[in-house]
């Protein structure tokens, strides 16, 4: 069982990276072999991230703990001080389960809806989680930036190779490559700066030992560094727009990844880096992180209410919802300003759930809408909201299934999205109540694009066959209309559907990891 | 604590639920299955809920001491928070009404969701909506909600629920939603529940922050906790500056914030214009949701809240004005505009709307129990006409269709096509139909005499003269008047519905061959009936000249115990002027109505005699005081035009151009430094403009031939040159 506990986060990161030689070994007609071996393959991650949960539920998060926890620390470049650390807390754990959740429906879902150049796709894929789980593991911040980069390349080919021409996929994987590269140059530079100053790269080392004071240039300009970095990659307003484009040429697998994964790193990177390492500037930037975070929420939906286009809408939303995480984040540094005790504290600890929480809920229900837009797309072979309608009861599978991911993410109570919403509202309330009460216009605008874009034009009104005369069915056959979810698409979104009413009704199996880490690190951060 | 019944209130709301996952899963395919497994449902919910109800009755120990269990549900921070149930006397009120109605309403949706007029064409052999199990499973999630909202022991449970209704009414009021109508401008039921959603969500989202801020006041959500002394007095005392309204305590701000939920939820004034156009949907649902039981669970939410609402000691109480002024103006309101409805639902729903405020304003000036008894009683006598007129617009449609079946020898069943458009729902149609539906009739003339406060007899009566009395006998002269001209136009309106539809001669065909209805309809009819003139009896207050020593007032002395446990005053009033106001404008108001509409019935084709008397200020009332132009033409647009400029600022002007322009100069800035190695100097400048103006115009292309070692190139000199910087600081 020890042995398992050094080895599960080592396993659950390379065991892809493995996959991914184990397919370039593969025969390149054998399309069928491949597409099985990668889906079965991504069940070992799935499987070790479910174990790691309830280990670390059983070991910390029951006892109301939220240690770092499977810590490895190995020499890795000794020239360089650089060392193989990895370990993982309350926060990782289920963004980990999330990774391993996703890649495995995403490879499920793509080795039914993949066509073309099978081989690669698969091989990146596998690769891409390599990456993924890497970040979310990382406690050195050499390892962090590589698995960092990692996540980059595979999803610029996913979006430049597996993307339809009309979205003009090469532009928008340029551009998505281009500018987080941009952002990642910045974060080597502080990184740079941060051994410089602590003499480490170790995250855990560098939070106790401290950096630069705050107020002095070098912390403030590091500290921007990172922001940048890690803002265009969430993506934060107005470092988005990367994400419109690159969402609506990807390949449908490789927005749910984008959506559900991609961008909780640059989330992640503002927790487990910029909060305990440069605590005192983020707590006097921090307006400018829970401010920033208001204007996507509200802006966001405003932008997404002008689309018509279902894949960029939903992309749209996604720079929305992710002001969520700001706010929520922006507001817990910024009430380490004060000394209000406890009460602030619980504040803080409520702010951070809720940013914790929406990435993990936005993750599962964008993730799930990517997939929706996916099933619609492989039909109708348009997104253009205009060209449906009266769809509800004609295909009335994908309907409830819409329906769900749909008042998920509006934030209906009941379902995922409330909870993430209502805590990062009850910390910021505590804390930043005029940037809060300006967010919340931001919930009926969601409202407004969801119901009057997506469900009314899509679903709502007489169906008309004229409209739409070239249909196929989920699996891409010739079909004379359109045809209800296949059961590979089942398969794939239900697990989500399931998971989005569960924690809708009852989020403490999630939010408890969340808590209780949080409650440790703020405690960490005001002693 | 000894064991007690009172332990099933959290197993109330769990059958609908079942319910709503057993049919969405698994029976959707047999509708007839699906139905029963909707109203097996409810009567145990029905059955759990009265068992509640009376052991609460029956045990007045627990007046003092709400029964109150809880289980840990969410951490918070160090804290944990906790979901459970709560009973207390307007719990075990609620639940007595809520149980049966939704039962009644529930068996007769069975009945109703036969004859969709509209989709006559698409009708399937059985005879039933083609979505007749989406109907219950929707309907089903609803009862979930509503029942949930009445056993929540905390503001955050009770909101989880309210939201839950929200989306059953969104999808319930738009459930018929390829329903178009000739009159483009006509809102259809897509439109209706969309408008429905979004306008209560504007109260919603003021209502969560209400909530959150009580939530970081007084440190928990569960009631009796909030109601308990301490907590009301610090959220009394501790203040908050806001701009322009100055320093008000947080018990007041809070109060105003959970007061916007009920205001849309309850479809006060400003945001009532969902109501009305909410009756697109299906009757049955206008009788549960947007009369009987959702639209007064904001009533229901001001009820448990007016401790806090009352908790302020600073002089003048703005909190408790603010939701009289709002209740009372909305009364009279609504009621100006239902005189001008032809539309038999669209009357009702606006005597809704004025009712609601009724009870509105008697929460505002302190009359609790009167409003909890209105509340009560009104669910019963609005579900029955609400019902009653589904029966009518049924048969009404029934009649229409067998006309043109049979009298016009038209072989064809599809309701578009007869030409004219045909709408069972206009009164102006009706006529005479006491005579072809008797039952229907006659529980239909029960409701209207109960809203209109026909005296003694009826359940309206006593709960609105306990409300005038109340205003009366406590200074409020200002409601109390308002209240009494509501009043009267109330009975007014509510006698010309009656005469409309029932009296006279036919006024069409259809109307000359409507049938009754089925007993799944009629036989909720008639039980609701008997609570709509019986249900007021339990409240006769027992100071009431002769008839009050009769029953003594059970549910005014159970209320009364309640509201002195919550620290809300109670006393019984009687004002023999109140009486005699109450009396004058009920009877006087169906005496009017007898005179314009029941001497001389309307002929077909006649103009509506107040009309012609009103003259312009008929038209402004038909057209609603213009409340859907004037949002139409500001909020509606505004968001649409903003939402239009954020997309083109952020796509064409400024945001992504930024970006791309980044792009271009990187390019052109790498293109210049090479000219600047190879070239000499002056031909490198030249060059370099030159490639300014080419890049540009073509911005796209440049970026689509994807040179990424350029970019690179300028990223790894600004790295280096920022490297360089860092290691001076």
């Amino acid at each position: 069982m020890d042995l398992l506990r050094n080895l599960v986060l080592t396993l659950i990161v390379f065991l892809p990276l493995v996959g991914t030689i184990v397919v370039m070994f593969m025969p390149k007609e054998n399309e069928r072999g491949i597409k099985r071996f990668a889906t079965w393959w991504s069940l070992l991650p799935l499987a070790l991230s479910i174990f790691l949960a309830v280990d670390y539920w059983v070991g910390f998060v029951a006892r109301g703990a939220g240690d770092m926890a499977y810590e490895v620390k190995l020499p890795w470049i000794p020239a360089l001080d650089v060392h193989y650390h990895i370990g993982a807390d309350g926060l990782s754990v289920p963004l980990i389960f999330l990774t391993a959740l996703l890649t495995t429906l995403g490879l499920y879902y793509s080795a039914r809806t993949i066509k073309k150049r099978v081989k690669e796709f698969f091989a990146l894929f596998l690769f891409l989680s390599t990456g993924m789980f890497g970040v979310f593991v990382s406690l050195d911040l050499i390892l962090f930036y590589v698995f960092w980069e990692i996540g980059l390349v595979p999803m610029y080919f996913m979006i430049g190779i597996w993307g339809q021409q009309k979205d003009r996929p090469q532009y928008a994987a340029i551009k998505f490559f281009l500018y987080t590269l941009a952002g990642s140059v910045f974060m080597l530079l502080a990184i740079i700066g941060i051994y410089l100053s602590a003499g480490t790269f170790d995250i855990i080392e560098a939070a106790e030992k401290g950096v630069w004071a705050a107020g002095t240039l070098a912390a403030t300009l590091s500290f921007w560094a990172f922001f940048v970095a890690f803002a265009i990659k969430v993506p934060s307003f107005p470092f988005h727009t990367w994400l419109p484009d690159a969402h609506t040429a990807a390949p449908t697998a490789g927005s749910v990844i984008l959506a559900g994964v991609l961008l909780k790193l640059g989330a992640y990177g503002f927790l487990r880096i910029l909060l305990p390492i440069f605590p005192e500037t983020f707590a006097y930037f921090g307006w400018v992180v829970a401010l920033l975070g208001v204007i996507g929420i509200v802006y966001g939906a405003f932008v997404s209410l002008a689309q018509t286009d279902l894949k960029r809408l939903i992309a749209y939303s996604s720079v929305s919802h992710m002001g969520y995480v700001m706010l929520g984040i922006g507001a817990a540094a910024f009430a380490l300003n004060s000394n209000g005790g406890e009460g602030m504290l619980n504040n803080a600890a409520m702010a951070i759930n809720g940013a914790a929480l929406q990435m993990f809920m936005h993750g599962i229900i964008t993730g799930a809408l990517f997939f929706l837009v996916g099933v619609i797309y492989e039909r109708a072979h348009t997104r253009d909201l205009a060209q449906f309608g009266g769809l509800s009861s004609v295909v009335p599978v994908f309907y409830a299934t819409m329906m769900f991911a749909g008042f998920a993410s509006l934030g209906l109570p009941g379902l995922a999205g409330f909870w993430a919403e209502f805590f990062t509202f009850r910390g910021a309330f505590g804390i930043v109540p005029v940037l809060a009460t300006v967010g919340v216009i931001g919930i009926v605008i969601t409202a407004a694009y969801i119901l009057y874009r997506i469900i009314q034009s899509v679903f709502l009104g007489e169906y008309d066959a004229k409209k739409l005369t070239h249909w196929s069915t989920g699996a891409g056959e010739h079909a004379d209309g359109p045809t209800d979810m296949m059961r590979f698409e089942k398969v794939t979104l239900w697990p989500l559907v399931a998971l989005m009413i569960l924690l809708g009704i009852y989020p403490a199996p999630v939010l408890n990891f969340f808590n209780t880490t949080a409650v440790a690190l703020l405690g960490r951060l005001v002693n | 604590m000894t064991p007690t019944f009172l332990n099933l209130a959290w197993l109330v709301p769990l059958p609908p639920l079942l319910a709503f996952f057993a049919i969405i899963l698994f029976t959707n395919k047999n509708k007839r299955l699906s139905s029963n497994v909707a109203i097996g449902a409810i009567l145990i919910s029905w059955a759990l809920a009265w068992l509640v109800a009376f052991a609460f009755f029956v045990q007045p120990e627990f007046i003092e001491h709400p029964f109150d269990v809880a289980v840990p549900w969410l951490p918070t921070g160090t804290t944990l928070f906790s979901m459970g149930v709560t009973v207390d006397a307007v719990t075990a009120g609620m639940l007595f009404m809520v149980g049966f109605v939704l039962a009644m309403i529930f068996i007769y949706s069975s009945g109703y969701m036969t004859f969709p007029g509209h989709l006559a064409a698409a009708l399937n052999k059985d005879g039933l909506d083609p979505r007749y199990s989406r109907f219950f499973a929707y309907i089903s999630l609803f009862a979930t909600g509503m029942l949930g909202l009445v056993v929540a022991n905390n503001l955050l449970m009770l909101f989880i629920f309210w939201e839950i209704m929200g989306l059953c009414s969104y999808l319930l009021i738009g459930f018929w939603y390829e329903k178009k109508y000739p009159d483009p401008k006509q809102i259809t039921p897509k439109e209706a529940g969309l408008k429905a959603f979004l306008t209560t969500r504007v109260g919603d989202v003021l209502l969560m922050m209400g909530l959150i801020f009580l939530f970081i006041q007084a440190g928990d959500l569960n009631f009796q906790y909030i109601f308990a002394a301490e907590t009301l007095h610090h959220l009394a005392e501790a203040s908050v500056t806001l701009p322009l309204f100055g320093e008000v305590s947080w018990a007041v701000l809070i109060s105003v914030l959970i007061f916007f939920g009920a205001i849309g939820k309850s479809a006060q004034f400003p945001l009532h214009v969902w109501l009305p156009d909410a009756m697109e949907g299906p009757t049955p649902v206008s009788a549960l949701i947007h009369a009987a039981t959702m639209v007064s669970a904001g009533v229901y939410l001001i009820v448990r809240m007016l401790p806090l609402f009352a908790a302020d000691h600073h002089g003048e109480n703005g909190a408790m004005t603010f939701v009289a002024f709002i209740g009372a103006f909305t009364a009279i309101f609504a009621a100006t505009i239902a005189l001008a409805q032809n539309d038999i639902k669209k009357v009702l729903a606006y005597s809704t709307i004025s009712q609601l405020g009724y009870m509105f304003a008697a929460l505002g000036i302190g009359a609790w129990v009167a409003a909890i008894f209105h509340l009560l009683t009104h669910a019963f006598f609005k579900a029955l006409l609400f019902l009653g007129s589904g029966s009518v617009i049924h048969g009404v449609e029934h009649g229409h269709h067998h006309a043109h079946a049979h009298g016009h020898g038209h072989d064809d069943h599809d309701g578009h096509g007869h030409g004219a458009y045909f709408d069972p729902q206009n009164m102006l149609n009706m006529g005479g139909l006491l005579k072809r539906m008797p039952r229907t009739g006659w529980t239909f003339i029960l409701g209207a005499a109960s809203l209109s406060g026909f005296p003694l007899l009826t359940a309206g009566f006593w709960s609105k003269d306990e409300i005038l009395a109340d205003a009366f006998v406590n200074g409020h002269t200002l409601v109390f008047w308002t209240l009494a001209a509501a009043a009267l136009l109330t009975a007014f309106y509510t006698f010309r519905a009656v005469f409309l539809t029932f009296f006279g001669q036919p006024r069409t065909e259809a109307a000359a061959h409507a049938p009754e209805s089925v007993s799944a309809m009629t036989l909720p009819l008639m039980l609701l009936a008997i609570f709509a003139v019986a249900g007021g009896w339990v409240g006769i207050p027992s100071i009431f000249p002769g008839l009050g020593g009769l029953l003594n007032n059970p549910f005014g002395s159970l209320m009364k115990g309640q509201a002195e446990h919550y620290g809300l005053h109670a006393e019984e009033v009687f004002s023999s002027f109140a009486l005699g106001v109450s009396l004058v404008v009920a009877l006087g108001g169906i005496f009017l109505a007898w005179l314009v509409y029941g001497r001389r019935p309307l002929q077909t084709g006649q103009q509506d005699p107040v009309a012609r008397l009103l003259g312009p200020v008929y038209t402004i009332l038909q057209r609603k005081y213009y409340f859907d132009e004037l949002y139409a033409a500001t909020i509606v647009r505004f968001t649409k035009w903003l939402s239009q400029i954020s997309f083109r600022f952020d796509d064409q002007w400024l945001i992504d151009p930024i970006v791309d322009g980044v792009g271009r100069f990187g390019r052109w800035l790498s293109g210049a430094l090479r000219r600047f190695v190879d070239e000499p100097i002056i031909d490198g400048a030249v060059n370099g403009a030159g490639l300014v103006a080419s890049a540009a115009g073509s911005a796209l292309r440049l970026l689509q031939t994807g040179q990424a070692q350029n970019y690179l190139l300028v990223l790894l000199l600004t790295v280096l040159v920022l490297l360089g910087l860092a290691q001076f600081v």
